[in-house]
């Protein structure tokens, strides 16, 4: 299977699903990621599975909602306007501990915004988009190869951790054509579903809810989903890190703004400055590890976003108390994305 | 001596929470009996929806899966499709189906879901402390509209049975009562051919049961059960609305 394959990052993220064993997909249309649900409506109907294009984002959550609760692999994916009405029945999924597989190509808002490519849902994403108090394993690739490997590894996290997994992306990783060497899930170990619903037959009862209503109850499930998100920190942070050993500067940042970042870093590596990137992989949990080791031997961080500030707060949160972040953010919209010359020019501010 | 009455194994033996004169109680009976009648219960997956009977996995014995308020019917799309061989009933109320829950309701008759939904009319929130809901009879007073509904501001109550009947994913749609022992046999009857339907893999099934609230009714039991056989059953008429059997 070590075929290259020149293909766009939506349908990396399709062939990843199917490759991971996912057969349920429940969708509607939005731009732009509808290249995901067009592959799956052509490719699972083939592979024994179901693709429902939903009247709705809200039912195509419920519907993934149900599909995992008997203990298939199943997924749904949209953009930023659709991620939003799926919130509710994510918090439910959170709640009830149900894994499930949640793609956003995201795009520019707030409201109807523009179809141009954003990271403006950050926040949305990492700090649990809908009510209740919850988290979600976000993870936030910049690549087409990785648009298909972290699909890869959603699944399998999902499933360790019985919780929602987003690939929170955009129109620029989504809709861009690389080169792609599928590859074969990894053989993680997975734990046994032994909580699904399924007809009870001769069994125990079996019930997927959210509702705890008995003495202390609701406040024992929610330490028990904090716990899992302490297990995430301390197992599962990734990143990437580019030209750091001896930068006296690193850009911080994910996805698409990621490679822009590491072009101008090549540029400027040119011209003689020491300038890194650190790339958070996994945008829930924060690499934080990361940049507080990072911080101890360089002291300048330069966040760069599609949006106005949003993941610099956890950059903040995470480096050596001596250390200064500044911050080039653009609103995405229409002619907002920065060229490498833009960054380059930041990063004389700072050296 | 030969035992003529008893509980259906698909109930558990434990006491509801529902007030005296609730129809919630009776309509989880009924249903108990169809799935124990057609011995579905050990494959049967249910679909709790966000209402007075939210609690329904703690009264049926079979699994269950809880939906948020109005998504019962996409929740169940999600679980059939993935189990098809699993049989898959909703319970929802009328303001969860009627009112937050109407994009799902409709667009999962339109396609034909091989589900069974048990939709309980009871003309209010009952949870909630007995709001207008969707169904909420032109002039009847609750507690969010204390002048009584006004349908030219509120709009009438809406006919759920009849309007999804018009729909061709839709295999049967019916409309029964519990309040007599007339209409409880035929709502008996009503419910296992819903149920058989699915057992049969004949499509979408959508039973209405009127209900009586009498909390948020303001009523006794009594008078309750008397205004579910008069007023509601004059706007609300019982009948099969869609049989594909008969077409
Ligand atoms: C999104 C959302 N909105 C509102 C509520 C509050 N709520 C709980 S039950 C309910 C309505 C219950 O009425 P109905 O569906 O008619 O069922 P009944 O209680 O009468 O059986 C409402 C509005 C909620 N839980 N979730
Ligand atoms: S409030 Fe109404 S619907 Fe709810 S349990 Fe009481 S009588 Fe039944």
């Amino acid at each position: 299977m070590s075929k290259r394959l020149f293909v766009k990052g939506n349908e990396a993220v399709a062939m990843a699903a199917i490759e991971a064993g996912c057969r349920y997909y429940f969708g509607y249309p939005i731009t732009p990621q509808s290249d995901i649900p067009e592959y799956l409506s052509r490719e699972l109907p083939r592979l024994g599975g179901e693709f429902i294009q939903a009247e709705s984002e809200i039912a195509s959550i419920n519907m993934l909602l149900g599909a995992s609760a008997t203990g298939v692999r199943a997924m749904t994916s949209s953009s930023s306007p659709g991620i939003s009405l799926k919130q509710e029945g994510i918090s439910y999924m959170a709640g009830s501990e149900l894994p499930g597989v949640i793609v956003n190509i995201s795009r520019s808002g707030p409201g109807l915004g523009g179809i141009d490519a954003s990271q403006a849902d950050y926040f949305q994403a990492v700090k649990g988009g809908g009510h209740g108090g919850y988290h979600i394993i976000v993870l936030a690739p910049s690549s087409v190869q990785e648009m298909y490997d972290l699909t890869l590894l959603a699944f399998d996290l999902a499933d360790i951790y019985r919780m929602p997994a987003m690939i929170l992306a955009d129109s620029v990783v989504g809709q861009m054509k690389e080169a792609l060497v599928p590859h074969g899930r990894p053989d993680t170990l997975l734990p046994a579903k032994d909580w699904v619903v399924r007809g009870k037959g001769d069994g125990e009862q079996r019930v997927v809810k959210s509702l705890y209503l008995g003495d202390g109850e609701l406040e024992a499930h929610n330490w028990k989903l904090h716990a899992k998100y302490r297990e995430l920190k301390e197992k599962e942070e990734r990143w990437e890190e580019f030209e750091t050993e001896d930068a006296e500067l690193v850009i911080a940042a994910f996805g698409s703004t990621a490679r822009i970042a590491k072009t101008a870093i090549m540029m400027a590596r040119e011209a003689g400055l020491k300038v890194g990137l650190l790339r958070p992989i996994t945008l829930f949990p924060f690499p934080e590890r990361a940049f507080a080791a990072l911080t101890q031997r360089c002291k300048r961080i330069l966040d760069v976003e599609l949006n106005t500030g949003q993941m610099i707060e956890d950059v903040r949160l995470s480096i050596a108390r001596d250390a200064d972040v500044f911050f080039y953010g653009r609103p995405p919209g229409a002619g907002s994305l920065p060229t490498p010359e833009e960054l380059l020019e930041q990063i004389r501010k700072y050296c | 001596m030969q035992q003529v009455f008893k509980r259906p194994v698909s109930l558990k033996d434990v006491q509801t929470h529902f007030c005296p004169g609730c129809h919630h109680g009776t309509i989880h009976r009924l249903v108990a009996e169809a799935l124990d009648e057609y011995g579905v219960q050990q494959r049967t997956i249910g679909v709790a929806s966000v209402g007075c009977s939210v609690f329904l996995y703690g009264y049926f014995d079979i699994d269950v899966v809880e939906a948020p308020h109005g998504r019962a019917a996409a929740v169940a799309t999600g679980v059939k499709r993935a189990r098809p061989d699993s049989f898959v009933f909703t319970y929802q109320g009328d303001g969860d189906l009627a009112a937050i829950g109407t994009a799902e309701i409709i667009h999962a008759a339109n396609r034909g879901e091989d589900i069974c939904v048990i939709f309980v009319n009871n003309t209010t929130y009952g949870m909630t402390g007995g709001q207008m809901a969707p169904t909420t009879l032109v002039g009847q007073k609750t507690s969010t509209s204390p002048y009584g509904r006004n349908q030219s501001k509120d709009g009438a109550p809406i006919r759920m049975a009849e309007l999804l009947a018009q729909l061709k994913g839709v295999a049967f749609s019916a409309r029964v009562a519990v309040n007599s022992p007339k209409n409880l046999m035929d709502a008996k009857k009503q419910i296992k051919k819903a149920f058989r339907y699915q057992v049969e893999g004949k499509g979408f099934s959508f039973i209405e049961a009127l209900s009586a609230c009498p909390t948020n009714w303001g009523m006794n039991p009594l008078q309750a059960n008397e205004r579910v056989g008069s007023e509601m059953t004059d706007y609300f008429k019982l009948g099969v609305f869609k049989n594909v059997e008969n077409l």
